[in-house]
């Protein structure tokens, strides 16, 4: 719970379950449109988190089986990694 | 899915859903068709740069108005597309350049698109962390910007529903009806749709779609390149807000996120011609190494997510825009090569009132974009391509 008392879904980027739910009322169905209006699963974490919880609450207010809903796309590089350890330059100083 | 249309849009990207806003604005039936979700296409992987500073006539012209749409957009749509005017900045690394970019000064200007020289030192006041000593001068315009793709595209396909458009997703046109040279509509994976106009808005795929209406598929030669994307976590505002972008240095750039303060960084490194999007290791090295030229201090920030899209190119990078002369009833706007999100609002609102009207008021040059240039070996000085 968050101090306003609403349920954070997404810790990255502070997104609430009331957020999520709003949106599909709207008629946002598709998770890929909500993953990018939220950004959910566009933090450090990469979605582990929030992206199964999300898929629940979309099954449980379309009435669709969480099978049908496909997780978005995995990005590389998973964990985040500093851009001097992938140039191999963090040596220098 | 509806059996007719009075006009049909294939491609829910940035330029399909401006398009079919602007058509159901003028009061037109349209239905827009999209084989994967909106946006799936190149739209949701650029770089979110908005720019006027281009070397020729008529893409600044374009750009000018377009600006000045994207400026009124979030209140037009009553959606937040998050346009945010930080400027562009071009860096110069020899003599030769900074001669190029007052030629390239003089020319905006001449359009009212009020870029100027700066000093490092000034654009080092502009983006602080930036490793000012290694350029000569910049090429700075505070009036281009950035805006959010997926907000965008939504709010086109939203308002454009409101005005009574259809759209469907996961819907994949699979065959274009022509008789006698005329357009009947068009076959889908979900059925068939009657309409007397339809509109190639598919710019990747472009070409697979010219030949389903019987046209060659170098009729418009363009070829998808795949081009890739870093982001960064988020840096605090106001640190890197601009593109900037030193050409010398294989047109790498970063961009902070307009958003959520990530830096977006991006290079000239392409594979292709290819529809793979598999994000690659190569690139991941190269962009970072010139990106933490440009700031030193992103060394110490962590990458986050790689992605990659499409720049759909044609041989002098410009877009085909038009009407296609061989078949009635069918237009183009495809082949954007790098740059047709910042475009999408004023080439949507053109290409609406040229299929309604037979014109528009938009500085939109139908010459220089014309579809039927390639055909005849004619091509255009090469339109930029950064961001
Ligand atoms: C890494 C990268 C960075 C970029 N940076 C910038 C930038 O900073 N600024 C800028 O302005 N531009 C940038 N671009 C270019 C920009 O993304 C594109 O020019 C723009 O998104 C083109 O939009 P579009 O709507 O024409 O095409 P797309 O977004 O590709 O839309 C075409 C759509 O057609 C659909 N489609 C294809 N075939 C069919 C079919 N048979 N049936 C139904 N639908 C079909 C596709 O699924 C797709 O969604 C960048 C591109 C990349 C890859």
């Amino acid at each position: 719970m968050s101090e306003k008392g609403e349920r954070i879904i997404c810790r990255c980027n502070e997104v609430t379950v009331e957020e999520i739910e709003a949106l599909i009322e709207q008629g946002v169905t598709d998770i890929e449109m909500i993953k990018r209006l939220l950004r959910i699963g566009m933090g450090p974490c990469q979605g582990r988190t929030c992206l199964p919880m999300v898929i629940s609450i979309i099954a449980r207010k379309t009435g669709k089986s969480p099978d049908e809903i496909k997780l978005p796309a995995t990005r590389i590089p998973i964990r985040p990694v500093p851009a001097g350890v992938l140039v191999g330059d963090m040596n220098e100083e | 899915m509806k059996s007719k249309a009075e006009v049909v849009v294939i491609g829910g990207g940035s330029t399909g859903t401006s398009i079919a806003y602007h058509l159901a604005k003028l009061g037109v039936d349209v239905v827009l068709l999209e084989k994967g979700y909106l946006g799936n296409g190149s739209t949701f992987r650029c770089a979110t740069g908005i720019r006027q500073q281009f070397t020729d006539e008529a893409n600044i012209k374009l750009m000018r108005y377009s600006v000045e749409k994207w400026k009124k957009l979030s209140e037009e749509l009553e959606y937040d597309v998050n346009f945010k005017q930080t400027g562009y900045l071009f860096l110069a690394t020899t003599e030769e350049e900074v001669e190029a970019f007052k030629q390239n000064i003089k020319l905006h200007n001449k359009f009212g698109v009020p870029t100027r020289l700066i000093t490092p030192e000034e654009a080092k006041e502009i983006v602080p962390l930036l490793n000012a000593d290694e350029f000569l001068a910049g090429q700075w315009n505070p009036t281009d910007g950035k805006a959010n793709p997926f907000k965008t595209v939504f709010a086109f396909a939203r308002k454009a529903k409101e005005l009574g458009a259809e759209i469907y997703e996961y819907t994949e046109v699979t065959d274009i009806i022509v008789e006698n040279n005329e357009i009947k509509g068009v076959k889908t994976n979900m059925g068939t749709i009657k309409a007397d106009i339809v509109v190639n808005a598919a710019n990747a795929w472009a070409p697979i779609i010219n030949e389903m209406a019987g046209l060659d598929r170098e009729f418009i030669p363009i070829k998808p390149y795949k081009h890739q994307l870093v982001k960064t976590e988020p840096l605090k505002e106001g640190q890197i807000e601009p593109l900037v972008c030193p050409p010398a240095w294989n047109d790498s750039y970063v961009i902070q996120d307009g958003e959520d303060g990530g830096v977006i960084c991006g290079t000239g490194l392409e594979h292709g011609p290819t529809y793979d999007v598999t994000p690659t290791y190569d690139f991941l090295r190269e962009v970072l190494k010139w990106a933490t030229r440009i700031i030193p201090a992103l060394k110490y920030v962590h990458v986050l997510r790689q992605w990659a899209g499409h720049y759909a190119k044609t041989p002098d990078s410009n877009p085909a825009i038009g009407k296609v002369n061989s078949i009635d009833g069918f237009y183009i706007a495809a082949g954007f090569s790098g740059h047709g999100f910042m475009m999408a609002p004023g080439v949507g609102e053109a290409m609406a009132e040229l299929i309604v009207k037979g014109k528009t008021h938009v500085p939109l040059d139908w010459e220089w974009y014309d579809p039927h240039r390639f055909e005849r070996g004619e091509l255009r000085s090469t339109a930029f391509q950064i961001g």
